[in-house]
């Protein structure tokens, strides 16, 4: 066999597909929607080659309830949209936050609202991916900035899914999905799988919804032989309607409770030039990419400027924050939205640094210029 | 054959707080019970079969009996069962729904459905009303009936779901009233043995609100009007359209033998399997 390089030129939509598979995703149900379409193309030739299955549902609504299918029918699940098809999905989004059903959506971000900018970067679903379905429900969203971090971040959003039984949203943008970068991936048999925890008691025993020391409970496939009822009522422990207060309660808090446990592991955070910093750049996915470009040339004109690169957006990883805010004067926060992350910036900032914001909503990115000039005006 | 009570000790969830959720009279219960006579006289595994449902008062039959069952969102029971079915082939998929479950907010998901011949078997519950939110009019009330949101009658034209199902391509279609019990456990068992995608429609009485709301009288009288008015299919081909007018024609509507979506699936997988060399090397 001839060496292979390394390296593999990549596009970030083509990353996620292969992280997702690397994790062991076998089953894709999804719509055409740009700009995230690549995934599903890729898909559909790969996923027959390892065995798995995928298919063209008739609109996101069935695509993300078809994988909430597939995935109590024992597969690791996905699919993979952008805006408009995402707010179809919030529906049964609620449905496997409830059901504590495992799945990854992969959320390749457009302008909006509407039909918007379909083929133009944004990061306008952050708090959608946040709060977008109703009720009460905890959620974890991953944000690459990379290509070779997509790869990663898929990989990491199927094993979260997997470890608490909840979805798990891995939110690109345009930028990092279409872009192409040379990348060094692990070879699958290197990558780090999690998979549910299965009951190993026999099917009598099986009380589906109580909850293990880890707060998250033992999963059996349809078909094992643990017959037993999902519904998206709020239910008991044995997975049946109820509406008494006190089980209720515990049905709703228990998914947040082990969210909580997993808070440390959940959040990805990376820092580059903090030590001394006395400015911060607070920024996620593309902007990231414009931020340490911007850090850089700062940081030649004297300027003691890091970055705290949020790979994690939900739940927000506020200590990453609260670590550096005793050393910070200014927090920056340039977003390809109106501010979503930057009123979580300034909730956890309580008053202590000064907070500023750069926005833009009209499908460009902000520059690293801008971002240079910003600083230097706050810095002064 | 087997009693009521054997059923019920049979397949019935016995740690489940009874009693159900249906009214006194209601029509629910006797698909359900059709549905289990069925299952049973094939001799299916209750581990083998997932009961999957959408919202409303057929939604919560799967939470009475001792399957895989699945209570999902409105509309969308389908897409759901379509993922569950392609991840575990095994499983012997049943999906209950209810007229506005199917061909309202489920419509799109019905047809496509349909025409994706996945082996499953749709059992729907028509009503003509929404009964679990309080009789308002849905697509398959008839034209002029009355409802709670149509008082004056409904001026909208019907569903006709076995129909749909057969125009949207379903390789299965049958329909049978709830008086028609025998018909009933008969179809739901061709409908699940049948390889493909099968549609059966069941006529159900709503005596709390369709009943009232029309002045038909209760459980009775509407079972009464059920069994004068079905036709089955090799009578009504006799029958000219006028003769026909008002009447529900029971029976196989449509049975073809066309490929079944998972078979054409995994001889996609066979293929590309073959093409690959070296398995999952990236």
């Amino acid at each position: 066999m001839s060496k292979k390089s390394p390296y593999r030129l990549m596009q970030g939509n083509e990353a996620a597909a292969e992280g997702a598979m690397a994790a062991g995703v076998r089953f894709f149900a999804g719509y055409p929607i740009t700009p995230s379409t690549e995934i599903a193309e890729i898909l559909s030739i790969r996923l027959p080659e390892l065995g798995g299955k995928f298919i063209q549902m008739e609109d996101e609504i069935a695509s993300i309830a078809a994988i909430i299918g597939a995935s109590l029918g024992g597969a690791k699940a996905l699919t993979a949209t952008s805006g408009p098809g995402f707010s179809l999905m919030q529906e049964n989004l609620g449905y496997a936050c409830l059901t504590e059903t495992p799945l990854v959506i992969v959320n390749v971000m457009r302008g909006g609202p509407s039909t918007g900018l379909p083929t133009s970067p944004s990061q306008g679903d952050v708090m959608q991916a946040r709060w977008g379905t109703h009720g009460d429900h905890p959620i974890i969203v991953l944000c690459p900035s990379s290509v070779e971090e997509t790869f990663h971040y898929a990989v990491k959003a199927v094993n979260l899914s997997e470890k608490y039984r909840n979805p798990v949203i891995l939110l690109m943008d345009e930028v990092i999905g279409h872009m192409r970068a040379r990348v060094e991936l692990p070879p699958w048999s290197m990558v780090e799988t999690v998979n549910r925890i299965k009951p190993n008691m026999p099917p009598e025993w099986y009380i589906p919804y109580e909850r293990s020391s880890m707060g998250v409970s033992p999963m059996a496939s349809f078909g094992e032989g643990y017959r037993y009822h999902v519904t998206g009522l709020v239910h008991d422990v044995k997975g049946f309607p109820t509406s008494k207060p006190r089980e209720a309660r515990e049905n709703i808090l228990g998914l947040f409770k082990k969210i909580e446990r997993g808070f440390k592991e959940i959040c990805l955070v990376d820092y580059i030039h903090m030590k001394d910093a006395q400015h911060a750049i607070v920024a996620y996915g593309c902007m990231v990419l414009s931020a340490r470009s911007a850090i850089e040339q700062l940081r030649a004109d004297g300027i003691k400027v890091g970055l705290i690169k949020l790979g994690t957006l939900w739940p927000f990883p506020r200590f990453a924050l609260e670590h550096f805010l005793p050393q910070l004067k200014t927090i920056l926060v340039p977003e390809l939205n109106m501010g979503q992350i930057y009123r979580e910036v300034v909730r956890v900032n309580a008053g202590r640094a000064v907070v500023e914001k750069i926005n833009k909503i009209n499908g460009e990115i902000i520059s690293p210029d801008e971002i240079i000039k910003s600083m230097k005006g706050l810095a002064r | 054959m087997i009693s009521n009570a054997e059923l019920v000790k049979k397949y019935c969830r016995h740690d489940k707080k009874f009693p159900h959720i249906w009214c006194p009279g209601c029509g629910n219960g006797i698909i359900l019970n059709g549905m289990l006579r069925a299952i049973d006289s094939i001799g299916l595994a209750k581990d083998d079969i997932a009961f999957v449902s959408g919202i409303g008062c057929s939604g919560r039959a799967p939470v009475y009996v001792d399957f895989n069952t699945l209570h999902t969102t409105h509309g969308r029971a389908l897409a759901f069962a379509t993922g569950l079915k392609l991840a575990n082939e095994k499983l012997q998929v049943i999906v209950a729904m209810g007229d506005g479950d199917s061909t309202a907010i489920g419509g799109n998901h019905f047809i496509h459905a349909c025409r994706r011949n996945i082996d499953m078997t749709a059992i729907i519950f028509n009503n003509y009303i929404y009964g679990m939110t309080g009789g308002q009019y849905s697509p398959t009330t008839p034209h002029g009936a009355k409802g709670s949101t149509c008082r004056a009658g409904n001026i909208e034209n019907p569903f006709n779901i076995s129909a749909l199902a057969e125009a949207a391509g379903a390789s299965f279609v049958a329909r049978t009233t709830t008086y028609h019990v025998m018909q009933l456990q008969d179809l739901i068992k061709k409908a699940i043995r049948h390889h493909g995608f099968a549609v059966v429609e069941v006529v159900t009485h709503c005596p709390t609100l369709y009943g009232r709301l029309n002045k038909v009288g209760g459980a009775t009288e509407m079972l009464k009007w059920q069994k004068e008015s079905a036709i089955h299919k090799k009578k009504a081909e006799k029958m000219t359209a006028e003769e026909l007018a008002g009447k529900i024609i029971t029976g196989v509507l449509v049975e073809r033998d066309l490929p079944e979506y998972c078979d054409l699936y995994n001889e996609i997988i066979r293929e590309a399997q073959e093409q690959v060399s070296g398995g999952e090397a990236s």
